[in-house]
């Protein structure tokens, strides 16, 4: 693909770009694979009764053990940290976990649909509203924080790995997401 | 934070993200000086090797309505010092804001004002 373009301005600007077959896959491939992800954590929790009466969901109050779940749904405070409450903040946590966690994977879920529903599966144009490339940004961006989670990026990683380290093959695809959420930020922001 | 320095190059595959997920327990009860409504709270930001400077800063200008001057600024204070306080209030307004950096990617926090 190339950049996204802009036309037309305020609500009624749409942004532009053209997949090819492979990149319309691996973006709903991996868009895919995020939302598999919450919608288990989110069926793995047990809903009682009084949930069930007044559709309030209650989320879980620990942090998920996967270490990519653990990132795209953080904790609400840091213990450990300067200005950390101990084992105080960690009831902190628990406690702001249950209640946001359910509205979190709820907005992660909807971005991802949102891609879903404006990505053609084999590739060609894409046509966003701003709403549209604002989810475009997140689930983008929550595919690059899973991938660079599973990847374990660092600030300082060179842009190609020795050909040996198993992580070679798949750092195009992080490069490539990377390069789509910066191009659309560039035309969002003027 | 990174720079943005991909490329649009082919050769894309596949990568396995796994999902194990836990049953949670009940929520504890909250101690007093955790929900007292009378010191402000912080809303922390930090930082992370994935998110990018530009995103960080679009994301401070659209949540918080900040300038891009501004929005800049604390974002290149999370890249360079780790984290950076990006609001401020009652306990409220700060846990939403968390919520809505967390549903933007960002690693946030919220504590006490020291």
């Amino acid at each position: 693909m190339r950049a996204w373009k802009r036309h037309g301005r305020g609500e009624r600007a749409r942004y532009v770009a053209v997949l090819d077959p492979a990149e319309a896959s691996v973006l709903r491939g991996l868009v895919g694979q995020v939302d598999d992800m919450l919608s288990g954590r989110a069926d793995e929790v047990p809903q009682d009764e009084l949930a069930e009466l007044t559709g309030i969901r209650t989320g879980p109050s620990t942090a998920p053990d996967d270490p990519v779940l653990s990132r795209l749904l953080p904790d609400f405070h840091r213990p450990d940290a300067e200005g950390g409450a101990g084992a105080d903040g960690a009831a902190l946590s628990a406690a702001m976990r249950s209640v946001h966690e359910p509205e979190l994977i709820a907005a992660k879920r909807d971005a991802v649909a949102t891609v879903l529903g404006s990505c053609p599966g084999g590739g060609g144009r894409v046509e966003l509203t701003v709403p549209q490339a604002e989810a475009w940004l997140s689930a983008v961006n929550d595919v690059r924080l899973a991938l660079g989670t599973a990847l374990e990026v660092t600030e300082d990683m060179p842009d190609q790995l020795p050909p040996d380290d198993p992580r070679t093959d798949h750092l195009p695809v992080y490069h490539w997401l990377t390069w789509l959420q910066d191009s659309l930020l560039t035309v969002l922001l003027p | 934070m990174r720079r943005a320095t991909g490329s649009s190059s082919a050769a894309l595959r596949l990568p396995a993200l796994s999902a194990p997920v836990e049953p949670a327990p009940t929520v504890e009860e909250l101690p007093d000086e955790l929900v007292g409504a009378d010191t402000p709270w912080q809303t922390i930001v930090w930082n992370d090797p994935v998110n990018l400077m530009s995103y960080v800063t679009y994301v401070f200008q659209k949540i918080f309505g900040y300038d891009k001057q501004k929005a800049t600024a604390l974002m290149m204070d999370v890249h360079q010092k780790g984290r950076a306080t990006v609001s401020s209030g009652s306990r409220e307004k700060v846990e939403g804001d968390v919520a809505k950096l967390h549903a933007a990617g960002l690693w946030a926090t919220m504590q006490r004002s020291s």
